[in-house]
């Protein structure tokens, strides 16, 4: 018999400190498959920043930093400019990349920054216990919105793919989720074009993964998973926002030529 | 002829791979637990597995290797 | 060597690049903002990266990420940017991350003005950023202290990997003056060891990390780099002693401020008086051996700042309280005068 299905090499080998069900694992998991599979664990930088994934530089086999909340967009734009030839990602939570980072987000984004981010949308600030994220769906009760979420109150939550599809450096924006085995197929593929996009220079790229967050959300896994299918698909579509075949700087003429 | 393999020590109990599992053969343990007290999945049929791997690609601990 | 007339900003950043600095990351603020241009028009032309940040929060988070791959870079600003990128040092610190951050200081607090301070003394010592940890703090007097003390810091950055601070002030950033630059060795220390730029699958992963949830896992993080502090505190510190063998009123200043001192020290003694000059040119680590020897003989020692007297502390606390420390300042922007200065030193040899 040979085996079909194994943990990938840049995976390292140790348990993770994620609660049970929650998706991070999965979106570690393929993740690591794209850089197995594209050969370049060795020419990789990642970047996590604060959120329940800042420790992520225990599963990732690449070289890694940790970064403040809101600033992995920064960090990764200082490694990428003095190293242009290495691949580069961040990897970022709702809270980190939407409501703190939110600067970084969309200058990384709007300056073509050739990384690629990792956006884990699951509607909840993890790490410190279930309080609203700038995701939040209206209703939602978190520990900050003990009455669910009231938009007159709290505003309305961030639709990431949406707001970034419309900068001219965003070379590719798809949303995906990881709710099942097809659309976690679906999550790899994104993340292999965003990885491709990288390689081929063509401009910024965001996956953005709707995920889940048992724990906080108060529900069994296969619960939350439900939640994920039911509430957070029909508010945040999935599907391509954006997608540039070539590069986005293209017929740009640079004062620096 | 296929195989799924749970290590049982990385399981985490959630039951993701329980539905993905177009066979219904993988279940969580309901009296046995691992070392840190979860109900640690398992495959109660091996020999209707068709290793299809979705119970591998659902989990979110690494904690299944698929043999075909 | 060849002498250049320049801007104290523009000399600041043309040493940074012969520093090999290779990348700066900035936001624009008055009075640092020649610093930035000059890098714009020098920086991608010579092989580096300038890259105008849509923060000062964003440009020191570029500078911890270019740094952790194991390039030279920094970053400037003016007192209430350097307010802002207080978190990205914190995490340089925690990181063990070389780098060099240049504060053109203006007047605070909040938007304060435009105009020469030395307020930021205390934030520049003692607290820029949360936690533990100090960082290397230069304080030129001239254009061309500015150059030395980039390459220095540039170097003991590395060495050390700390981040350290050029603590200038609007006057000297402003100020034309003739400059030579140094013969610089920007590859003196090997970073393979830490960087984290790719471990082409021939070493462990390396990890850039300031998070420690472990209580007595940082505290030991802490401690190693506070026996480092202490080698530096013992090797580090620089001042210059000026007219101090017989003086009775020691002047303490730093930066431009200094040279006011010194002209109001040169009329004291014209007048009789025995006044002598204590600069420090290390504000962290604080001169404290070279204040004991300066102040031996002194009756009574004077800090002249250009604000409310942020000095003072350090002073009393080096030499013990063994002997009266006076302040004189002016602050918001205001530059004190030699004849101002010179009544202070009046007044207090009056009273000897």
């Amino acid at each position: 018999m040979a085996v079909v299905f194994e943990r990938p090499k840049s995976l390292i080998d140790v348990p993770t400190h994620y609660c049970p069900g929650c998706t991070h694992g999965i979106v570690h998991r393929i993740l690591c498959e794209v850089i197995d599979e594209m050969g370049i664990e060795g020419d990789t930088i990642g970047v996590c920043p604060v959120g329940c994934s800042v420790m992520a530089y225990d599963y990732f086999n690449c070289d890694m930093i940790e970064a403040a909340h809101g600033r992995a967009p920064a960090v990764a734009t200082g490694v990428k400019r003095t190293n242009p030839d290495k691949f580069v990602f961040t990897y970022q939570g709702d809270g980190d990349l939407a409501a703190i980072g939110t600067a970084e987000t969309v200058h990384v984004a709007t300056r073509g920054e050739n990384i690629v981010v990792i956006f884990i949308n699951n509607t909840i600030y993890g790490m410190t216990g279930g309080q609203m994220a700038p995701t939040t769906l209206p209703n939602q009760v978190t520990q900050t919105t003990p009455f669910g979420r009231d938009p007159k109150l709290a505003g309305f939550p961030v639709r990431v793919c949406e707001m970034l599809s419309t900068l001219t450096g965003t070379a590719y924006a798809e949303r995906v989720a990881v709710d099942s085995v097809p659309h976690i197929r679906d999550a790899k593929k994104a993340i292999r074009k965003a990885f491709e996009n990288q390689k081929a220079g063509r401009g910024f790229s965001i996956v953005e993964v709707l995920s889940t967050c048992p724990t906080n959300w108060g529900l069994a896994p296969l619960d939350a998973i439900k939640r994920l299918q039911d509430e957070m698909i029909p508010y945040y579509p999935l599907g391509v926002y954006k997608d540039v075949t070539e590069s986005v700087f293209d017929n740009v003429q640079g004062g620096n030529e | 002829m296929a195989k799924m393999t749970v290590i049982t020590e990385r399981c985490k109990g959630c039951g993701l791979c329980t539905a993905a599992c177009p066979k219904k053969i993988v279940a969580l343990q309901k009296e046995k637990r691992n070392k840190k007290g979860y109900f640690y999945a398992e495959c109660t049929d091996q020999s209707a597995c068709i290793g299809c791997a979705m119970c591998a690609m659902m989990c979110p601990d690494c904690a299944i290797t698929v043999e075909k | 060597m060849e002498r250049n007339l320049m801007k104290g900003n523009e000399a600041l950043a043309e040493a940074a690049i012969r520093a090999g600095c290779k990348c700066f990351f900035g936001y624009p603020i008055t009075p640092q903002t020649e610093l930035a241009a000059y890098m714009a028009k020098r920086m991608n032309k010579s092989g580096g990266v300038f890259l105008q940040a849509e923060s000062e929060i964003a440009a020191i988070n570029m500078v911890l990420g270019a740094a952790s791959t194991g390039v030279r870079a920094m970053t400037s600003s003016s007192s209430p940017g350097i307010s802002l990128k207080s978190e990205g040092v914190s995490y340089i610190a925690g990181s063990d991350l070389p780098a060099v951050i240049i504060n053109v200081e203006r007047g605070g607090p909040g938007l304060g003005g435009i105009q020469p301070s030395q307020a930021d003394y205390w934030q520049a010592t003692k607290a820029l950023g949360h936690g533990d940890f100090q960082l290397l703090v230069y304080a030129p007097a001239s254009v061309q202290e500015m150059v030395d003390y980039v390459v220095k810091a540039f170097d003991r950055a590395d060495k050390y990997r700390m981040p350290a601070m050029i603590l200038a002030d609007g006057l000297l950033g402003q100020m034309m003056e003739p400059v030579t630059f140094p013969e610089i060795n920007p590859d003196a220390y090997d970073k393979s060891g830490w960087a984290a730029n790719g471990h082409k699958m021939q070493r462990e992963h390396h990890i850039i990390n300031s998070l420690y949830l472990k209580p007595d896992e940082l505290e030991n993080s802490i401690v190693e780099r506070y026996k480092k502090y202490d080698i530096i505190k013992e090797t580090e510190t620089e001042a210059e002693l000026y007219l101090t063998e017989d003086c009775d009123v020691l002047v303490c200043a730093f930066g431009a401020t200094a040279r006011v001192v010194k002209s109001a020290v040169n009329d004291a003694r014209a007048q009789g008086i025995k006044a002598g000059l204590f600069r420090p040119k290390t504000l962290w680590p604080f001169p404290v051996k070279e204040i004991n020897e300066a102040a031996k003989n002194a009756k009574a020692l004077l800090s002249v700042e250009m604000s409310m007297g942020q000095m003072v502390d350090d002073i009393k606390l080096a030499i013990n309280c063994s002997k009266p420390v006076h302040f004189f300042g002016r602050t918001g922007g205001v530059i004190p005068t030699p004849a101002e200065v010179l009544d202070e030193i009046k007044k207090i040899g009056g009273n000897l």
